[in-house]
């Protein structure tokens, strides 16, 4: 008798209790971190929208000085803030000039080693050339600049003549970009080759095709969007790329298209401009916002640009 | 009567061809290898460049010769030696400016060294020949140096030793170190990883566990950290300058806490706009180690009733972290190297203190080597190479930290 009394308000107490329990509980705690969390991935956004905002108005002060001009801005060649000749084409074309040299190193020896990567390396010869390849991307611009003024101006000052070659010019400081954008390219291209799938090869094989055929005919194909999204963003890098042509490319804007002068690029520029204290709210401390505006523009264009071409080729091989 | 069926004409042919075709296939395999070795020769001559750069022989000319000081070498003299040097061959004002800097008998045997360089020798280089120029043709060098300065002596020197890593900076390259920029690259970093940390594993929580992919907020978030992942490392550098530098100066420069002489070009600012830097690189590191967590660890989790953030804090966060660290170190490494950024907020150039503090002006490593390398005479080529050697041995062991890290991690959950 006693026993099931016991039994019987056990299970009164405890029914309720978990009904009661089981019922969804309000948990501030829980709500207040998910918040705090929510915060924490929204700050990326501010940074957007911190650098557009203070970018576009700093730009837009700048295109308000007296002498400043939109349309000057961008179809004149003279860049000389001192007497009031702000044409952006010389460090724009100087930017291209070394964006161009950069690639003409980092693409075909980008692709070239990602399709030995992909198809031809052992799993030996892979796994010690992949290495040595990032420790390449893992190097500090400055380094790569210093390099440059100091290994690759000196060759190719040897190799066309003293008189020939300045001590800062573009063709150096491309050069010296494009390895350090290679490794970037490199890994990208391989990626995008990796993901074709083997059924692809197989078949290539089985109609009697080289490797060499089954690579540069079925698979670069089928890697194409992939490969194009690597060398979009390696361009997006030459042009942002800061240290080495500070360095090495020269300071002073010039409008030439001899690989051998110096001239300064869009970066080279911001660089050299705000060593030191600069001044605020003068035509120079305003015109690296105006030339940085551009630079995010273009190269945010470039990287989403080259998203949407690896989110193709993930469609269709994933 | 040789009835060989290959023996026609037409096999023939596909037979050559395909010769052909294997050849052309080998010509290409070695242009492919080719390409991958330049990319290992570009590594191997970037190394010797700053290796051959940072030993060299340096022509020295002293005020007085060392060897009329003292009959032994200077750095086996005594400290108390060193002191009497220092008393007779310097004036009563500067003995007395130097002793009231810091007490000359309590003074470091180093330090004693230093003066003594500094204040009496006086060394100045003239010029500086690196190993490989020395070994080629030293004989035409000892020619060069004894016409064009016939006071200077010839002598080899290191110049990454023991005291590059522990002098302060100076105007003189033989007397530089690198202890103030490796201090400031180190206050640097702390304020770098105390701001970008939490915020980018906080924001990588965010994303993987709680956000609802379906909603557009989330997803423009997400696109977002991606595209911020490739905005040049200036556009941050710009980003600081008018933010934290201009904007935010009574809090950056410490003002607020009266601190009045200083502007916002302070290691606090420069630390924050690296946390914006590397912050996208962060979060898509930390995403990726949280994504690897398997389900079913949260789903045992909930099972026993626990709520979300318990079983994010208990079982998904613990079992992520060596992803998240090896993520994190990997993208300070990037912000060690980083010196776009640090020009435009404004390290100072020419420094000597140490920083004292978040609001102290300051210079950093990388900052330090691209203005020795700026500099047209050779001498400070070599510290500038001296410097890189110090840059890259840390990020070195950095990337080694990381990579021990990812195999203990690869291993546990193999």
């Amino acid at each position: 008798m006693a026993s099931m009394e016991i039994s019987q308000s056990l299970t009164k107490t405890t029914g309720t209790s978990i009904s009661k329990r089981l019922k969804k509980q309000h948990r501030p705690a829980e709500k207040l971190i998910q918040g705090f969390l929510f915060l924490c991935g929204a700050i990326s956004i501010l940074t957007t929208v911190g650098i557009v905002f203070e970018l576009g108005k700093e730009a837009w002060l700048f295109f308000r000085t007296p002498g400043v001009d939109l349309v000057d801005f961008f179809t004149t060649t003279t860049w000389q803030p001192s007497i009031g000749k702000f044409g952006v084409l010389p460090l724009v074309n100087a930017t291209l000039m070394t964006t161009v040299f950069a690639m003409l190193i980092a693409l075909p020896l980008g692709l070239a080693a990602a399709i030995f990567l992909s198809e031809y390396a052992s799993h030996k010869a892979r796994s010690i050339l992949k290495p040595i390849l990032e420790i390449l991307a893992g190097v500090p611009t400055v380094v790569y600049g210093y390099f440059a003024l100091n290994f690759m101006t000196p060759l190719l000052r040897s190799i066309f003549g003293e008189s020939n070659v300045q001590i800062y010019n573009t063709l150096s400081a491309g050069m010296v970009m494009g390895i350090m954008i290679l490794p970037l390219v490199s890994s990208m291209s391989e990626d995008a080759l990796s993901a074709v799938p083997r059924s692809l090869r197989e078949a290539a094989y089985g109609l009697g095709a080289t490797r060499f055929e089954t690579a540069i005919k079925v698979v670069l194909p089928a890697a194409f969007s992939g490969i194009i999204a690597a060398f979009i963003i390696g361009i997006s890098r030459a042009i942002g790329e800061t240290m080495i042509v500070a360095v090495a490319a020269g300071s002073g804007p010039a409008f030439t298209f001899n690989p051998f002068k110096g001239a300064e690029t869009m970066t080279g520029y911001i660089a050299r401009i705000s060593g030191g204290d600069l001044a605020y709210d003068t035509p120079d401390y305003n015109s690296i916002f105006a030339i940085g505006l551009l630079l995010f523009a273009i190269t945010l264009m470039l990287n989403i640009l080259s998203r949407r071409l690896v989110a193709r080729y993930r469609e269709v091989y994933e | 009567m040789n009835h060989d069926p290959f023996a026609n004409t037409a096999h023939n042919r596909d037979a050559s061809g395909l010769a052909r075709r294997h050849r052309t296939g080998k010509t290409w395999q070695a242009i492919f290898f080719s390409s991958t070795v330049i990319g290992l020769l570009a590594l191997l001559a970037l190394l010797a460049t700053v290796l051959d750069k940072s030993f060299s022989y340096v022509a020295i000319e002293y005020k007085v010769e060392p060897a009329s000081l003292a009959a032994k070498p200077l750095d086996e003299l005594t400290d108390a030696e060193l002191v009497n040097l220092l008393e007779a061959n310097l004036s009563k004002n500067r003995l007395r400016t130097l002793d009231r800097a810091k007490t000359l008998t309590q003074r470091t045997h180093s330090d004693l060294l230093n003066l003594v360089y500094e204040n009496i020798l006086e060394p100045r280089a003239l010029a500086s020949y690196s190993i490989s120029q020395w070994i080629t043709n030293s004989q035409q060098i000892r020619a060069e140096v004894a016409k064009k300065y016939p006071h200077a002596r010839l002598e080899f020197r290191a110049w990454i030793n023991g005291n590059f890593l522990i002098d302060p900076l100076s105007g003189d390259p033989l007397l530089a170190g690198v202890r103030t920029a490796l201090l400031g690259s180190l206050y640097l970093i702390a304020i770098t990883i105390a701001v970008a940390f939490p915020i980018g594993v906080g924001s990588a929580i965010y994303l993987e566990e709680y956000a609802d992919k379906k909603k557009w907020y989330n997803r423009i978030i997400q696109t977002n950290i991606d595209n911020l992942a490739g905005v040049p490392s200036i556009v941050y550098g710009i980003l600081g300058l008018a933010i934290f530098v201009r904007t935010l100066a009574p809090i950056t420069s410490g003002a607020f806490l009266g601190n009045a002489d200083s502007n916002g070009r302070t290691i606090l600012s420069a630390g924050m706009t690296m946390a914006l830097l590397i912050l996208p690189v962060l979060i898509i590191n930390s995403q990726e180690a949280i994504r690897a967590v398997p389900n079913s660890l949260r789903q045992a989790s909930y099972g026993l009733g626990a709520t979300k953030w318990q079983t994010i804090w208990n079982h998904v966060l613990p079992s992520a972290l060596p992803g998240i660290l090896t993520g994190t170190i990997l993208a300070i490494s990037r912000a060690i190297g980083e010196t776009a950024p640090l020009i435009i907020v404004g390290a100072a150039t020419f420094i000597t203190s140490d920083p004292s503090g978040p609001f102290s002006k300051f210079t950093a490593l990388p900052i330090q080597i691209y203005n020795w390398t700026t500099r047209p005479q050779e001498v400070y080529r070599n510290i500038a190479a001296a410097a890189i050697l110090v840059l890259l041995i840390s990020l070195l062991s950095l990337n080694a930290a990381a990579i021990l890290l990812r195999n203990r991690f690869s291993r546990r959950h193999a």
